[in-house]
């Protein structure tokens, strides 16, 4: 038998965006076993509301994360309009669904750049943040904010999208597809793509659902769980099937990370042009009083905020559950086996944002 | 919007292991385990999920109370009882990946175990000021 060594893997390592150590196990190239640690960036936003006021509270659980803040802001409102029965106005869960799936396509094309500069492949990682930042721009002129939007509230959003601008953004979009297919062709058939991923970080159907995983990284092992298959927001009313491949490797994660930002085209379209109109808040009177899981699907898969309220202004309890939290354990069995140079594909290919899973 | 059917249901802490068995059995998914501190009580929310049916365990314990650790029904729950553990201090038995406290590094001890007020806040800005 080889010696033993262990590696340490970050929490500071160029493939990372945030901080997550490693301590790899190692046969000589072989991973044995990882054995992860995270605790670098743990805020305690969770413990703020104690202090702040529900309505206030909107704008912490936004910036749980600096990727899908307006989806936290979303779950977070989602979750205290239920527990007080608010009754939203259509129009404000249609502007949620554009919203929400704008964000996705920004996270997964930032995404899909880290993942091409961690297999070294820089031309494609400029792409990807290239066309990204349309997004971005689409987001800054209909909320004002590039990164943290604030345009979600107890009882509906704060600005409305005029009728022309929606059809503007129709047409930017449908100019903006064929440039992501032909980026998605470059991730789906480049031999350099192909060779750092399949076959890599293997994590089956069985192991997948049993590690609790979510999101792309269950998708990519034909596990069709996506949360807005549940009907949240304007879910309910658009045509939408989640996105699942077979390989269960990081290649099927890349595809389908890659297909879900044509699939929010879709969505948006689709939102765009059904949108009712109307008001776009209701007045919410009163504090809540009882309790609620409120679950939406984030880019990088479900997440959870528990809301716990006892009819004062300060909530009880609000307890996040984000999904790299519980993509860590399916990682940990990825890593498992794998070559010392994989890791930092692997690592990426569940898209991991510490900033969301310590809070 | 569609409102979630979300059952709760409250159980005794030495029936945990067998219900969560039960519910790894009828091929539930963990969601998340979710720990809360009301007054002397701590409350632990154990969510599962199958075909987007959402249900939960509850067990309410008292502080020093020692619960059994389910990560060797569900391999995954390591994660959320040593979050549980650094964040709260509950004590949990037999994790099969035990950090030992050291999963999240705060400043404090058991940092969600403090009931924080406004006055807290206050001292706290003042005592930052004194030592600027």
């Amino acid at each position: 038998m080889s010696r033993r060594v262990v590696v340490p893997f970050g929490p500071q390592h160029p493939v990372l965006p945030e901080p997550i150590h490693l301590d790899l196990v190692l046969e000589d190239e072989h991973v044995v076993e990882a054995i992860p640690s995270i605790g670098y960036v743990h805020r305690g936003l969770e413990k703020l509301v104690e202090i702040r006021e529900y309505k206030d509270y909107v704008f912490i659980a936004e910036r749980i994360c600096g990727i899908c803040s307006f989806i936290h802001s979303l779950a977070y409102c989602q979750g205290i309009e239920n527990i007080m029965d608010v009754d939203v106005p259509p129009r404000a869960h249609y502007l949620r669904t554009i919203w929400s799936e704008y964000s996705r396509m920004h996270s997964h094309l930032l995404w899909m750049g880290l993942f091409a500069d961690s297999m070294g492949f820089e031309n494609l990682f400029m792409n990807s943040w290239r066309l990204r930042e349309k997004v971005l721009d689409a987001m800054e002129e209909t909320t004002g904010g590039r990164v943290i939007q604030s345009s979600c509230k107890v009882g509906g959003v704060r600005k409305d999208i005029s009728d022309s601008k929606l059809k503007e953004m129709i047409l930017d979009l449908e100019k903006m597809a064929p440039e992501i297919e032909e980026l998605n062709n470059v991730f789906f058939d480049e031999s350099t793509v192909k060779h750092r991923t399949k076959g890599i970080g293997m994590l089956s159907k069985e192991e997948a659902y049993d590690l609790g995983a979510v999101g792309p990284t269950a998708r990519g092992s034909g596990i069709a769980i996506d949360i807005r298959d549940t009907g949240y927001a304007a879910y309910g009313d658009l045509d939408f099937k989640p996105v699942t491949e077979n390989g269960c490797d990081c290649y099927s994660r890349c595809m389908v990370r890659a297909k879900e930002v044509l699939q929010s085209i879709d969505l948006i379209k689709q939102a765009a042009e059904n949108i009712p109109s109307g008001d776009i808040e209701i007045k919410v009177k009163g504090n809540p009083d009882g309790e609620y899981f409120s679950r939406v699907e984030q880019p990088r898969g479900e997440c959870v905020h528990y809301i716990k309220g006892n009819g004062k202004k300060f909530i009880q309890r609000e307890r996040v559950r984000t999904p790299t939290l519980t993509n860590i354990p399916p990682l940990v069995k990825m890593l498992a086996g794998c070559e010392m140079a994989d890791v930092p594909v692997i690592v990426l290919s569940i898209d991991p944002c510490i900033g969301c899973a310590e809070r | 919007m569609t409102i979630e059917d979300q059952k709760i249901t409250e159980i005794k802490p030495e029936d945990l292991i067998s219900n969560v068995r039960d519910m790894h059995g009828n091929g539930f998914r963990l969601v998340q385990i979710g720990c809360g501190k009301y007054d002397e009580t701590f409350e632990i929310n154990y969510s599962f999920e199958k075909d987007y049916k959402f249900e939960n365990l509850r067990i309410s314990i008292t502080e020093g109370i020692e619960i059994p650790s389910v990560s060797d029904i569900y391999w995954g729950a390591f994660i959320y009882e040593n979050e549980m553990h650094d964040l709260y201090g509950v004590n949990v038995k037999g994790i099969n990946l035990d950090f030992k406290g050291n999963l999240i590094k705060t400043s404090i001890k058991n940092p969600f175990n403090v009931k924080v007020t406004k006055t807290d806040k206050k001292n706290n800005a003042e005592s930052k000021k004194e030592e600027n």
